[in-house]
């Protein structure tokens, strides 16, 4: 059967900055050390928010809060936690 | 119209061979008296090959509405059916349904609640969920479940909200009465396969339910509500075409007997409404001009039928099989005054209480008190 009217129904579709620009939030921001990274994605797999470029290794910062995950988990530790000013 | 099949079934079994001819995809089932005999019949159905559906055996009630709700948001065409204390059980996910408008199908077996316990029928389970959104049907013979149960699919997709069908434990959930089965080709022209504009689909991700800011939860309560009032329409067209296709006629939002020059008119819902038409008729008999109201629909309540059905300066004797707690009396009653509040003067109310814990309401004794009522 059909439905005579739209539903009003609670759902969200995914896109990008939805929830605003999160990387106001941060603290600490993450900064790749290009010199030590080996690109093995552990950073962009770990990612909550996904704002990791999976091949280029380089962060959205308008979108990071600076969670910290990826440099926990990186196992090069080619990833620094620095205080935002 | 093709021929109908007349078979001998009980009201559980009704409701299973309705659900068989809705083509239902996903059935989550969890055995509770007297609602056992409907599960029964589907899980072996669907192990005959004989209906093309997944049989979830899960957990408890809870589990239960969750999977149902699992499955309908995944576009699947769902029923459930519990009783009595499953039913409040799956007091938490009730909401969830119909706060996601999720057309899901639910037979709730009226049967008391538990302490201390019973097994028989009552409708304090039913009553118990007036304000959780979903649309209620209450029946009152075998052939009304099987037919509700249609209906029931057609106005929940219609309008994405779920639909409790309610009958009497005992009663009617296993008592034989005869029943006509529509030609199939009837059945899917009146009901026909669900297509429903949102699904959960992982080519197109999408999350459900997530949480919202106070206006943006504000405005789908409010649309919520406004929807279970719009669905009454959509009761009546889904009475009036089932008429039209199969010829059978229970009554859409209210079923009425022996009405046009009722002074006494007597209000109750489920199998007791039935036995009641016999009881109209002894005090017929007896020099009462006495007449029945039955609402078939409970939520949303149809209160401009019922204004409308009753005569002038009528008496009404609420027969209510559940308790209003705090209040004299119960909740029908309760319903109906303030339905007639500010809008019939001239109508009388009076109530009792009855039938509770599957206590026996025979045509004589519901006769008795409500000519004993009208002398209160």
């Amino acid at each position: 059967m059909k439905s005579v009217t739209k539903a009003y129904r609670p759902i969200s579709w995914p896109m990008k900055g939805a929830g605003g620009e999160t990387g106001t939030w941060r603290g600490h921001r993450p900064v790749v050390n290009s010199q030590i990274c080996t690109k093995c994605q552990f950073c962009w797999v770990y990612c909550p928010e996904a704002v990791i470029d999976r091949y280029e290794i380089t962060i959205d910062y308008r979108y990071c809060k600076g969670c910290g995950v990826c440099a926990a988990e990186c196992p090069t530790g080619a990833i620094s936690m620095e205080k935002e000013e | 119209m093709r021929t109908a099949q007349v078979i001998m079934e009980t009201g559980a079994h009704a409701a299973a061979l309705a659900v068989k001819c809705a083509r239902v995809d996903v059935i989550p089932g969890y055995p509770i008296t007297p609602q056992t005999s409907i599960m029964e019949a589907l899980s072996a159905m669907v192990e005959k090959g004989e209906l093309d559906a997944r049989f979830i055996p899960v957990e408890g009630e809870h589990s239960a509405l969750a999977a149902a709700v699992a499955a309908s948001a995944a576009g699947a065409r769902v029923f459930t059916a519990t009783s009595s204390n499953g039913l409040l059980y799956m007091h938490e996910v009730l909401h969830m349904a119909s706060g996601g408008r999720l057309p899901v199908v639910m037979c709730n077996v009226n049967r008391g609640i538990f302490a201390p316990w019973t097994l028989w029928a009552d409708h304090q389970d039913s009553f118990a969920q007036r304000d959780t959104g979903w649309i209620q049907f209450h029946c009152s013979s075998n052939q009304e479940v099987f037919n509700t149960v249609l209906q029931a699919f057609r106005v929940a997709e219609q309008i994405n909200i779920p639909v409790m069908v309610n009958f009497d434990g005992f009663v009617i959930s296993h008592c034989f009465m005869p029943l006509n089965v529509p030609a199939q080709e009837d059945i899917d022209r009146f009901l026909p396969l669900h297509e429903p504009e949102w699904r959960l689909d992982p080519a197109h991700p999408s999350s459900f339910s997530n949480v919202t800011n106070a206006a943006e939860y504000a405005s789908f309560r409010q649309m919520l509500s406004q929807d279970i009032m719009a669905s009454i329409p959509l009761v009546k067209e889904a009475a009036q075409s089932y008429k039209d296709i199969t010829g059978m006629w229970d009554g859409d939002t209210i079923d009425t007997y022996r009405m046009e020059d009722a002074e006494v008119v007597v209000l109750a819902v489920n199998s007791m409404a039935a036995e009641l038409r016999l009881s109209v008729d002894i005090l017929r008999e007896q020099g009462i001009r006495a007449g029945l109201l039955r609402p078939r629909l409970i939520l949303p309540f149809p209160a401009q039928d019922i204004i409308d059905a009753l005569p002038q300066n009528a008496q009404v004797m609420v027969l209510d099989r559940n308790y209003n707690f705090g209040h004299h009396g119960g909740i029908l009653a309760s319903e109906l005054k303030s339905v007639l509040f500010g809008r019939r003067h001239d109508i009388t109310v009076k109530n009792r209480v009855m039938g509770i814990g599957g206590v026996d309401l025979t045509r004589r004794f519901m006769a008795d008190e409500i000519r004993a009522m009208l002398d209160e």
